[in-house]
């Protein structure tokens, strides 16, 4: 695959960081691993791998020159929070060596990445931690130009704040649809999140609009926490169409802003689209996705079932019982550096005992969570029983005030763990 | 300060024994002797805690679990565990460590600062 330039080019990189990371370590011996995609996972598992092994070379493949990170972009949009505090920078990543390129093929026999100039990487292992792609070939009438007009904003950035304009501009009495999919996708409470903090910005500057979730389910994460709330915070405000009710979407027409379902279909005056989704074209391109879209590995060191020496974090890995979430990145990263580190010098990967928590606002300084504690079982992350489980159904605010005040603590401490 | 400060609990303890100074040697000499720094050595688990727990410099309302003894943190997991103590998530949390994993973390977690929040 790789031209003789190329590798020539790849191998002066490659020495070139060697020299950079560790002017006085054993250069010759020094294993490279390679991260491609600087999220909560890659990001996390680049400097994991620095903190264990410091003779480690390690290279983090990322093009954007910022991260948007999605926990706590529901609040954006329902204009609670500027999109800066949501940006990330790469400057403090110290000795490991950052490229600003995108990955573009990948030689598994060979262990080899290609980057989008030709240049050819070796590696010893390799993590990808591509996140999601949104599927445009999923529902009839969404694609990219669509999502202009019903945006998904389910990954953050310029999505975001085209739904908060969209929800700024409306008129009062109108009506904003939130269509949510099946199982898998990125951030399972996120659509209810979401409906909550769009249900608070119409409560209090809408008061007379209508929020309808139309959902391809019958059950969602915290569920039982959500309906009381809403009860409770937004009375009639919130109509939830679950699947067996004629709930999934099927197609749109983004110039009426209609959206389809097997039972009839509604006109919406913001639709917030939130397509089905699969691994990052990456894994793809990389060879370790399966016919689900989705990345199988091994439980203890995330190594991929379908190409060796190339371990999948976060969002686009078949993480079991494990939420994609940002807390599930971040600890699955570090797992796998573990394993990885191991592997490098030739060491048995100790099996891993992994936590999720995630926090949602309901409200400002209304939070619920649902936690979980993993382990490996029958070849998959399982759920330790008698662990984890949601918040309780009954509480008074002064709880619901504490866990909107962690919330936002944990999305402190977990960027400067990442990003530094 | 809140329901999950470890502080307090060190404060109603204070002063009953020695045991941190004796604990200090084999700790220092664990890290001396290790090959590489940061959590190569951690218990399976320890990772984990830190995505919640960071530096005490961050002033977060969740508190760091930096300069606790290992005994204070087998403690108050207990205390977790059996519902004595009350708590958001970290009952919810602790259920799903054995005694042996707990202590694992706590000992590992107990080593200097430095050792966990290096940065690369």
């Amino acid at each position: 695959m790789p031209s003789r330039r190329a590798l020539i080019g790849g191998a002066a990189a490659s020495v070139a960081a060697t020299v950079l990371a560790a002017p006085h370590a054993r250069a010759q011996v020094q294993p490279q691993v390679v991260v491609v995609g600087g999220g909560f996972a890659g990001a996390s598992c680049a400097r994991a791998l620095k903190q264990l092994d410091r003779d480690l070379a390690v290279t983090l493949i990322e093009p954007e020159a910022a991260y948007l990170a999605c926990p706590f972009s529901n609040a954006v949009l329902a204009g609670l929070r500027g999109i800066e505090a949501q940006t990330f920078g790469y400057d403090r990543f110290g000795d490991i060596g950052l490229i600003r390129k995108g990955a573009v093929a990948f030689d598994a026999g060979r262990r080899r990445v290609r980057l989008d100039d030709g240049t050819d990487i070796a590696y010893a292992r390799l993590v990808l931690a591509p996140g999601v792609d949104l599927r445009f070939d999923a529902l009839s009438g969404y694609d990219e130009a669509a999502a202009e007009v019903m945006p998904h904003a389910w990954k953050a950035g310029p999505q975001t704040l085209l739904l908060r304009d969209q929800l700024t501009a409306m008129p009062d009495g109108g009506v904003v649809i939130l269509s949510a999919p099946a199982n898998p996708f990125r951030c399972p409470p996120g659509p209810y999140e979401r409906a909550s903090l769009i249900a608070h910005y119409l409560k209090t500057s809408k008061p007379r609009s209508k929020l309808i979730i139309l959902d391809a389910k019958d059950a969602f994460s915290k569920q039982r926490l959500f309906e009381a709330a809403w009860r409770e915070l937004y009375p009639g405000l919130i109509e939830w169409v679950p699947l067996s009710s004629g709930g999934r979407v099927t197609e749109v027409d983004p110039a009426t802003r209609t959206l389809v379902t097997e039972f009839g279909s509604h006109k919406a005056d913001i639709a917030n689209v939130i397509p089905p989704q699969r691994a990052g074209r990456i894994a793809q391109s990389a060879g370790v996705a399966d016919q689900t879209g989705w990345c199988p590995i091994d439980p203890i060191t995330f190594e991929s079932r379908l190409q060796p020496a190339i371990h999948v974090v976060g969002d686009a890995a078949i993480g079991g019982a494990m939420p994609k979430s940002a807390f599930s990145a971040n600890a699955q990263a570090k797992a796998c550096a573990a394993a990885v580190a191991a592997l490098v010098r030739e060491r048995q990967p100790a099996s891993p005992k992994l936590i999720n928590t995630c926090y949602s606002l309901v409200a400002p300084g209304y939070g619920i969570s649902i936690a979980g504690v993993y382990q490996p079982r029958d070849g998959l992350l399982a759920e330790v029983e008698g662990a984890g489980g949601t918040s309780p159904l009954e509480a008074p605010l002064s709880v619901r005030e504490l866990e909107a005040a962690y919330a936002e603590d944990w999305f402190r401490t977990i960027t400067s763990e990442v990003f530094g | 300060m809140t329901s999950h400060d470890l502080r307090s609990s060190k404060d109603r303890r204070g002063g009953r024994s020695p045991a941190p100074a004796l604990l200090a040697a084999p700790v220092l000499l664990a890290v001396l002797a290790a090959s590489t720094p940061g959590w190569a050595d951690a218990a399976p688990g320890a990772a984990a805690c830190t995505g919640c727990h960071g530096p005490a410099a961050l002033g977060s309302a969740i508190p760091s679990l930096d300069g606790h003894a290992a005994e204070d943190i087998v403690a108050q997991m207990q205390a977790f565990r059996s519902g004595e103590r009350k708590a958001t998530v970290m009952d919810r949390i602790a259920r799903g460590y054995t005694e042996e994993e707990t202590r694992a973390i706590a000992e590992w977690l107990a080593k200097p600062e430095a050792a966990r929040h290096a940065q690369p």
